[in-house]
């Protein structure tokens, strides 16, 4: 684990993205397979289910240090994070020589069968690892028991050094990558080893990602070069059929079939050796139902016949991937559209097609885009006809062009501080429009100022501070933003009667007084759009 | 007693570290959240002369006290004593009617080759610094930073990359050149902003690695392998241009926490700092002996409260203008 500490320390030491690579590189020529295994899993960005809770990690830790919790707590808003907190207030403990376990033996001999303690004898257990580990180990093992563990590298990176270590090419790295990643020594020396035909069958292929397009169109050249849809606001997915069985994998490379049994029935109805990439939307009588409700169902534990009644889904393709086992995405956008046309002239209506967005001018494309709102999607998509299915964000051949986002303009009545690098800045801010005379909050937003702008309205909110509930400090209005939403609907969960998505700050309204912000009222008549 | 001005000793009709204009301040030392210009006259310890002159004015009315002299201004006696925080900085001893308050200013424990030892002064009442009055903040021993900083700068310089070191311009920098003075050879470049007070600490007699100014290279210079010292404000901005694939680092006890060190953007952050610890502050409050203590700059409520709540100590904390002060570590 010293190992893995290190590389961890190396990597947050520097900004330069080579000396990451060439740090990984290293680390994987050095450590044992089980290792290497163990810190690709954690590179790679995938997480152990949280062993030990954060404020319970603090509470054994204060037990050590000899503090009150309240200074724990104090001492955890300034740094933002349980883990780091925990190793500083540590410190007090002194320096160790500590032993030099390998990371497998960390994992599967310690931290993984800590789950099936008792509370008392985790926390001995714990402590007792406390005191025979520096700062960094204890940084680290603290990250690992909280499940907060998140290296700082893309993936991009991490193939990249996959590569560098084996010798591959870089997008045969990211497809073997995709899918769940097992830490074992086998696993390990399969994703770097030749090709010997037995890859998973359930193993999807790497996602090419559209760009935000920003200017006209006009600038991608003629619009009969381009193919337009509509896009979704669901849930990106890769349905795959090989061998007897459906396997749905979500952009962020989770096996959700389970959750979604309309779209494993329908994807039984593929051939073998079919991969389509699509979006997978609540679906009801009108058409598609507004994210909200594909999240209802995302959050049910057990799905009941009313859950799905409810909240059906459809699986909505755009693209195919592999045809008869044959993997087709060098071929163009154009001919790949047609062979999903005639995949799914014959399939249930829960795996549909998205249908293209027809258009001879910019102009009508975009007068169809002024139409998305009331179509439940957020704007087109375009896509080069002549365009191969690349890896990953590729700029150039997929672009999304959403409609303008919604905006309001509200008062900075609270400020909390952020966490992680934001930590002791006041970042997290709420927003109140006018209801009957006062102001009511709701919208929170954490985005869209810049570091100048956050380090003035830090000062000012220390300055001006009100009254402090706990982390949250109630400042004057004075303060108007205009903020901007994807979406606004009415919700009775929320105090306001408004449920806003995606909601960030668009600009600082310098030259507006509170008064000027806007009502609720103003808010809901923007929910009806 | 505290004023809108500032702390205030009625007996002997002074400000001790005024932050708006006052006929006599009392002055800690040369940053400029406690030597503010604009009084009407200045006292302040001796070793820290030039620092204030350059700061506030070669005309400025200041008079200066060697440490341990002791001064008469009004029904009080005044004598200042090392902190051990910067060059001259100093612990205002105020002694009326038998009674003894000290004011810390800023302080640190720790040895410092550019400027003299921190100096215990038992009193009744202590206003005590609380900058990093968190007990996450603990610092390794100098030396060790010290040469984890040599070390990072042999790394790139072996690379032909330009070091630069961002510190802040009184104190920090000054320490650092002395620290490695007689351990480095070739000089150590200094932006502009950083030349004034190394002139003011040869002058005073502080040994330090040898200097030149960034802007006396010729011209075409790229700084290979060089270490360059530069003010925070200096990062980011077009005077970085000229070095040769930069490795940035910043010496701060805010470096402690890692958030502090990604927010600013630096690639490493090496944790020194001229205040106390956590656990110096508990110390140096123990055994100056003082039965009430007010705390003053960052974490005053906290430490007021830790001292009340779990060490029986009459604390309570002190307002002042300066809720922080990110950059002065």
């Amino acid at each position: 684990m010293r190992r893995f500490a290190e590389l961890y320390a190396t990597l947050d030491a520097t900004t330069s993205t080579n000396a990451k690579v060439d740090a990984m590189v290293a680390h994987f020529a050095a450590v044992p397979a089980a290792d290497a295994a163990w810190a690709l899993f954690f590179l790679k960005g995938e997480r152990l289910k949280r062993l030990i809770g954060s404020r319970t990690l603090r509470l054994w830790a204060l037990e050590l240090a000899g503090l009150p919790d309240w200074l724990v707590d104090e001492s955890y808003a300034a740094v933002g994070d349980t883990a780091e907190t925990v190793a500083l207030l540590l410190d007090a403990l002194g320096a160790v020589e500590p032993g030099d376990e390998s990371l497998v033996h960390w994992m599967e001999e310690r931290i993984l069968p800590l789950r099936r303690e008792e509370a008392d004898t985790q926390r001995a257990i714990v402590q007792g690892w406390w005191r025979t580990l520096d700062r960094e180990q204890r940084f680290l093992l603290n990250k690992l028991l909280t499940g907060g563990f998140r290296v700082g590298v893309s993936q991009g990176l991490v193939v990249r050094a996959l590569a560098g270590v084996s010798g591959l090419e870089p997008a045969v790295v990211s497809h073997r990558l995709m899918g769940r990643w097992q830490p074992t020594a086998a696993a390990w020396t399969a994703l770097l080893g030749a090709d010997d035909g037995t890859a998973d069958v359930s193993r999807p292929y790497p996602f090419f990602l559209a760009s935000q397009l920003d200017g006209a169109p006009d600038a991608l050249g003629p619009v009969a070069d381009w193919l337009a849809e509509w896009k979704w606001d669901g849930i990106r997915g890769q349905l795959v059929k090989r061998a007897g069985a459906v396997y749905l994998w979500s952009r962020g490379e989770e096996l959700v079939t389970e959750r979604f049994p309309e779209i494993e029935r329908a994807g039984f109805g593929l051939a073998d050796g079919t991969v389509l990439d699509g979006e997978i939307l609540a679906w009801g009588e009108g058409g598609v139902l507004p994210f909200a409700a594909l999240q209802k169902r995302i959050g049910r534990l057990k799905l009941t016949a009313k859950v799905l009644a409810e909240a059906p889904v459809r699986f909505l393709a755009y693209d195919v991937l592999e045809e008869e086992g044959v993997d087709v995405r060098p071929e163009p956008q154009a001919a790949r559209r047609l062979r999903l046309e005639r995949l799914l002239a014959a399939v249930s209506s829960s795996l549909a097609l998205s249908p293209l967005v027809e258009a001879s001018t910019w102009e009508g494309l975009a007068a169809g885009r002024d139409r998305a709102r009331a179509q439940g999607v957020e704007g087109l998509m375009l896509k080069r006809r002549t365009a191969p299915y690349q890896v990953g964000r590729r700029r150039g051949d997929w672009w999304k062009w959403k409609v303008d986002p919604l905006t309001v303009d509200a008062v900075l009545i609270y400020a909390q501080a952020g966490s992680g690098r934001r930590a002791n800045l006041f970042t997290d801010y709420t927003f109140a429009v006018w209801k009957a005379g006062a102001l009511v909050p709701f919208a929170k937003a954490y985005s869209g100022l810049d570091d100048k702008e956050i380090a003035e309205l830090d000062r000012w909110i220390r300055r001006h501070t009100i009254e402090r509930f706990g982390p949250v400090r109630s400042v004057p209005p004075v303060h108007v933003f205009e903020l901007a939403f994807e979406g606004i609907q009415h919700s009775a969960r929320h105090k306001s009667g408004i449920a806003v998505r995606f909601p960030r700050i668009q600009r600082w309204r310098r030259e507006k007084g509170p008064s000027e912000a806007d009502t609720i009222e103003v808010v809901k008549a923007l929910a009806e759009r | 007693m505290p004023s809108p001005q500032g702390l205030y000793c009625p007996a002997g009709d002074f400000h001790v570290d005024p932050w708006r204009p006052v006929a006599r301040a009392v002055v800690s030392h040369g940053h400029s959240d406690h030597a503010r210009p604009g009084h009407a006259s200045y006292h302040a310890a001796a070793p820290g002369a030039g620092i204030l002159r350059r700061r506030l004015g070669h005309d400025v009315a200041l008079r200066t006290h060697a440490y341990d002299e002791a001064f008469c201004l009004g029904d009080a006696t005044v004598s200042f004593h090392p902190a051990g925080h910067v060059l001259g900085s100093a612990q205002v001893r105020i002694e009326v009617a038998g009674e003894v308050w000290v004011v810390s200013g800023d302080y640190k424990r720790e040895a410092d080759p550019s400027c003299a030892a921190f100096e215990l002064v038992p009193c009744d009442g202590f206003v005590t610094e609380t900058t990093f009055a968190l007990p996450i903040y603990r610092w390794d021993a100098g030396a060790r930073t010290v040469e984890q900083i040599l070390a990072w700068w042999a790394a790139n310089a072996a690379r032909g990359r330009t070091s630069m070191l961002f510190c802040y311009a009184l104190g920090k920098a000054q320490r650092l050149l002395a620290e490695i003075h007689a351990r480095v050879e070739r000089p150590v470049f200094l932006h502009g902003a950083l030349t004034g007070m190394v002139e003011a600490y040869r002058e005073a007699g502080v040994a330090m690695a040898p200097t030149l100014a960034v802007s006396e290279a010729p011209k075409g210079e790229r700084f290979r392998g060089e270490l360059v010292l530069a003010p925070p404000s200096a990062m980011g901005t077009t005077w970085t241009r000229r070095f040769t694939e930069p490795s940035t680092a910043f010496v701060s006890g805010w470096m402690r926490v890692r958030g502090q060190r990604r927010r600013r953007g630096y690639d490493r952050g090496f944790v020194l700092s001229d205040h106390a610890d956590w656990p110096d502050l508990l110390r140096t409050v123990a055994e100056t002996g003082a039965r009430e203590v007010l705390c003053t700059h960052g974490y005053a409520d906290t430490f007021a409260r830790f001292l009340r709540d779990e060490r029986g100590v009459d604390a309570r904390a002190l307002e002042t203008l300066f809720e922080r002060e990110p950059d002065d570590g």
